[in-house]
């Protein structure tokens, strides 16, 4: 296990680039360059700035530094019976903390048990000026001062560079069952949606070709008596199959024609736009592969509530996001230059004026 | 009364037509200017800050509190926002020459969308209320702040609040989904969506715990949660503090993740058992309260599991409530400890630090030094799962210079929190009463980020002005103050 802090050379650059005015481009293991707009500049690496700092498995906290191997986090949190709870996709081999906090993505646990952000308790980062900063911290509970460590989650590196993460962790569930049933896509979204008001140890469920998969997690006994209540048949050696869900490995997501990610609520009916689908999240997050413009699918999903990100396969410079009312925007305008003042961190990566 | 009038004078005129214009916007009842009609606003659940507002407004529609908003925009009028008043922090503290802009009106339950297992609710509606609402559908709202019955989900989300159970569910942050706001300027923003991500900056998170700083909320959508099948809650006794501190360690250790675990020491469990009748064992030095949900099954594998580690940790006693009566009493000692110690002390000062529960041991000896160096009683109520300690120190308000003694002790409990690792508030705020202590957590540009991600929500800085991140000259001055112990901070508000 390689382990180095190079903070003082990450902010020699971003003074550098501030005094410049060159623009950079964050780079962790630059495994997720796929997602979100193309941008240009100078590559800012935050690979080598690596090593868990600090994990004490009693107080449920694991502190790192930002270019970690997301791997060999979870390497060192399966020794100690713990998890990332939020079950991130790697999307590569060389997916760092950095990237995947930044991205906040979460995997198939996050409709059940929580999303990266609501795991993050503190972070060390670089903002726009150049200064290393704190917030948050290594307890459960702080509320001292603005979420700024969450705000991070998720903004893909446009408000700062982060240095060090430290996240909430969890035991990781005694036993584990998966349960498959034959049905269609109306089907599975009851079934599923009924799963919100029932007291089940369910952690993930998904509807995928046909079939719909319940992820039962807990006690020995407690998947037990839920897999007896529930019903339908026990897949053994489930976890290939949560995991090739999680990485996007299934033949699915490798099709030639555009992926596009939908957020909607979880008992939304079927949506009637043309193309393959696989239910993720309960139902709250649907994927679809299909040749029907952007336009008319965001005008579809945008009228039962729900909104589109072209995840893969689209133009990189179009509105891969969802675009924003302009009031929010203004607020995200002015939220960049008050973390950035300068614009030089990932400029459009998200949103074409951000 | 010195304060009151502050700025009154010179600003008469000023004055006067910031409330006729705001009469002109709403009824006559909703617009407050009677001192004894302000009274009731003067302070929040932290009454030694005391301070009559300029004048009252009671609007309930949005368009009414944008129209407010667009007014004392224009006129450069600052405005504080309340929800039920029960912060313990001062941050509902008003302003003299400002509007507070009370949410007491909006009590309407919107929406419950059981499928989706959300609701949908006015910023008014009282933590309770929700869980009472959706129980019909068998689903409840977690975060369960002990002032439940009158806090406001709108406060809840201005302060981040926790409960008994947010080791496991999380706090207010984790559990919201959408707020509709108003900004300063009168713009009504969504922020969030009902889908689980949304598009964008993590605003949510950013106004979660913002103390009434960047905007008015003025909707909120909430996750609600299946009511799990059982809950069981067991009370373990100890003769040594240490000791309960060693068992919740060992309880998280062995994998388990109880929805609720609390301690309370020899002075809390008395007075609590005096107020409540809970059954706690009088003579122990500690209890612990242990909550464990879920599935019936799970639940039984559990409670022989923690029953077990608590022996081991040395438990004198270890007792499982028999039936929901039972369990509901365990709390109800726990719940009403505040008041309870209310009862046995002519005033109590509540703290709210957290740490890393590995310095349980050090930070509770030294606070038990230093309650003797000051000669004031503290009784410790912890949310031990989470590490957020309320040490309550006992003092009486009208023994000369008492007040100010209890709040160096308390300061010196934030600094020993912040020394180890932790922070000085877990779920309380910042508010007014720990606005020096930001200046011990946090460095000059920490500050200074604060105040710029303030100003992208509130340019003109009128909202709440004064709370929850202190001006940089404010912490030079702080320093210069701390190295001159015994000066009464906030010399300016009055105190009873
Ligand atoms: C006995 C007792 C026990 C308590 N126990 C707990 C506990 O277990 N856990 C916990 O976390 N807290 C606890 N508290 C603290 C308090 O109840 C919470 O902070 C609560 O969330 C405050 O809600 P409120 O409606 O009373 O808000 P207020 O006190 O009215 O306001 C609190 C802050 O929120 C702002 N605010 C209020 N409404 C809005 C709005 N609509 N828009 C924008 N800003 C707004 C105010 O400006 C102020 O800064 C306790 C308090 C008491 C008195």
């Amino acid at each position: 296990m390689l382990e180095r802090d190079i903070s003082e050379a990450l902010q020699q650059q971003v003074h550098n680039a501030v005094v410049n005015g060159t623009p950079l481009k964050i780079e962790g293991g630059n495994t997720k360059a796929f997602l979100g707009r193309e941008i240009h500049g100078e590559i800012l690496d935050v690979s080598g700035h690596r090593g868990i700092v600090e994990h004490d498995p009693r107080e449920l906290v694991l502190t790192a530094r930002s270019g970690t191997p997301l791997k060999e986090i979870e390497a060192a949190l399966a020794e100690a019976g713990q998890m990332l709870a939020f079950e991130p996709p790697h999307f590569g081999d060389n997916a760092t903390l950095g990237g995947t906090i930044a991205c906040g993505l979460s995997g198939p646990r996050r409709s059940f048990c929580g999303s990266a952000r609501d795991f993050v308790l503190g972070c060390k980062l670089i903002n726009g000026k150049g200064e290393i900063l704190r917030f948050g911290g290594q307890v459960i509970k702080n509320v001292a001062g603005y979420d700024v460590s969450r705000l991070m989650v998720g903004a893909y590196g446009t408000l700062g560079v982060l240095l060090e993460i430290s996240l909430k962790v969890l035991p990781r569930p005694a036993a584990s069952h998966t349960l498959i049933q034959e049905c269609t896509q109306a089907e599975a979204i009851s079934k599923m949606s009924r799963l919100l008001s029932q007291p089940v140890p369910v952690d993930a469920a998904c509807y995928h070709a046909g079939h719909c998969y319940l992820r039962l997690s807990g006690s020995e006994q407690a998947v037990k008596h839920a897999h007896e209540h529930l019903g339908g048949e026990v897949i053994e050696k489930s976890e290939p199959f949560w995991h090739a869900l999680r990485e996007h490995h299934l033949p699915f997501f490798g099709a030639a024609k555009p992926l596009y990610r939908i957020m909607i609520k979880p008992a939304m009916p079927p949506l009637e736009i043309a193309g393959e689908w696989l239910l993720d999240w309960g139902g709250a997050q649907r994927w679809l592969v299909s040749d029907e413009p952007i336009a008319f699918i965001r005008e579809r999903v945008a009228k039962v509530g729900g909104h589109v990100t072209q995840f893969r396969g689209s133009e990189h410079n179009g509105e891969i996001f969802q675009p924003l009312a302009t009031p929010l925007l203004v607020i995200h305008q002015r939220l960049k230059s008050s973390l950035d003042p300068h614009g030089i961190f990932n400029r459009g990566r998200i949103y074409a004026n951000l | 009364m010195p304060v009151l009038e502050d700025g009154l004078p010179c600003n008469h005129g000023a004055h006067e037509d910031l409330i006729r214009k705001l009469r002109k916007l709403l009824p006559p009842e909703a617009v407050l200017t009677d001192k004894e009609d302000l009274r009731p606003f003067e302070c929040d659940g932290l009454s030694v800050y005391r301070r009559l507002p300029l004048v009252v407004a009671l609007p309930e529609t949005i368009a009414q509190v944008q129209d407010i908003m667009r007014l004392c925009h224009a006129l450069q009028v600052p405005v504080v926002a309340r929800g039920a008043g029960t912060g313990l922090s001062g941050g509902a503290l008003p302003l003299s020459d400002g509007v507070l802009l009370s949410l007491a009106k909006f009590k309407r339950i919107l929406h419950i969308d059981p499928e989706n297992a959300i609701a949908t609710l006015q910023p008014g509606v009282r933590n309770l209320a929700i869980s009472e609402a959706a129980a019909a559908y068998g689903l409840y709202y977690a975060p369960d702040p002990s002032s439940q019955i009158a806090c406001t989900i709108g406060g809840n989300v201005a302060e981040n609040s926790g409960g008994v159970h947010c080791l496991k569910y999380g706090l207010t942050v984790h559990n919201i989904l959408m707020l509709k706001v108003v900004t300063m300027d009168g713009e009504l923003l969504t922020i969030g969506a009902e889908t689980l991500d949304s598009p964008g900056y993590d605003l949510l998170a950013l106004m979660a715990g913002s103390e009434g700083m960047l905007a008015v909320i003025v909707e909120v959508t909430v996750k609600l949660l299946a009511k799990p099948e059982r809950a069981q809650v067991l009370l373990a006794a100890f003769d040594d503090v240490f000791k309960a501190g060693e068992a919740v360690g060992a309880i998280i250790a062995a994998g388990i993740i109880p929805a609720g675990l609390e301690m309370m020491d020899k002075v809390a469990i008395q007075a609590a058992e005096d107020y409540a009748h809970a059954g706690y064992p009088r003579d122990a030095e500690a209890i612990l309260l242990c909550e464990l949900d879920g599935t019936n099954a799970e639940v039984s594998e559990h409670i022989m599991e923690v029953r077990e580690i608590l022996h081991q940790s040395g438990a004198t006693e270890v007792r499982t409530a028999v039936n929901e009566a039972e369990r509901q009493l365990f709390w109800k000692g726990r719940k009403s400890a505040f008041p309870a110690v209310g009862r046995i002390s002519p005033d109590y000062y509540c703290m709210d630090g957290t740490i890393p529960r590995r310095q349980l041991p050090h930070v509770l000896r030294q606070i038990s030094l230093w309650s003797e160096e000051y000669g004031l009683p503290v009784a410790n109520v912890f949310h031990a799962g989470d590490g957020n300690l309320h040490p309550l120190i006992l003092f009486d308000a009208n023994k000369d210079g008492e007040l100010a003694r209890t709040e160096e002790f308390g300061q010196r409990i934030l600094q020993l929190c912040v020394e180890v690792g932790g922070s000085i508030t877990g779920e309380h705020g910042v508010g007014m009463e720990k606005i020096n202590q930001m200046c011990i957590q946090f460095k000059t540009a920490e500050l200074s980020q604060f105040h710029a991600v303030k100003a992208a929500f509130d340019p003109a800085g009128l909202l709440n002005p004064g709370k929850a991140v202190p001006t940089l000259q404010r912490c030079a001055e702080f320093g210069a103050m701390h190295v001159h112990h015994g000066q009464l901070p906030h010399a300016e508000l009055e105190r009873f």
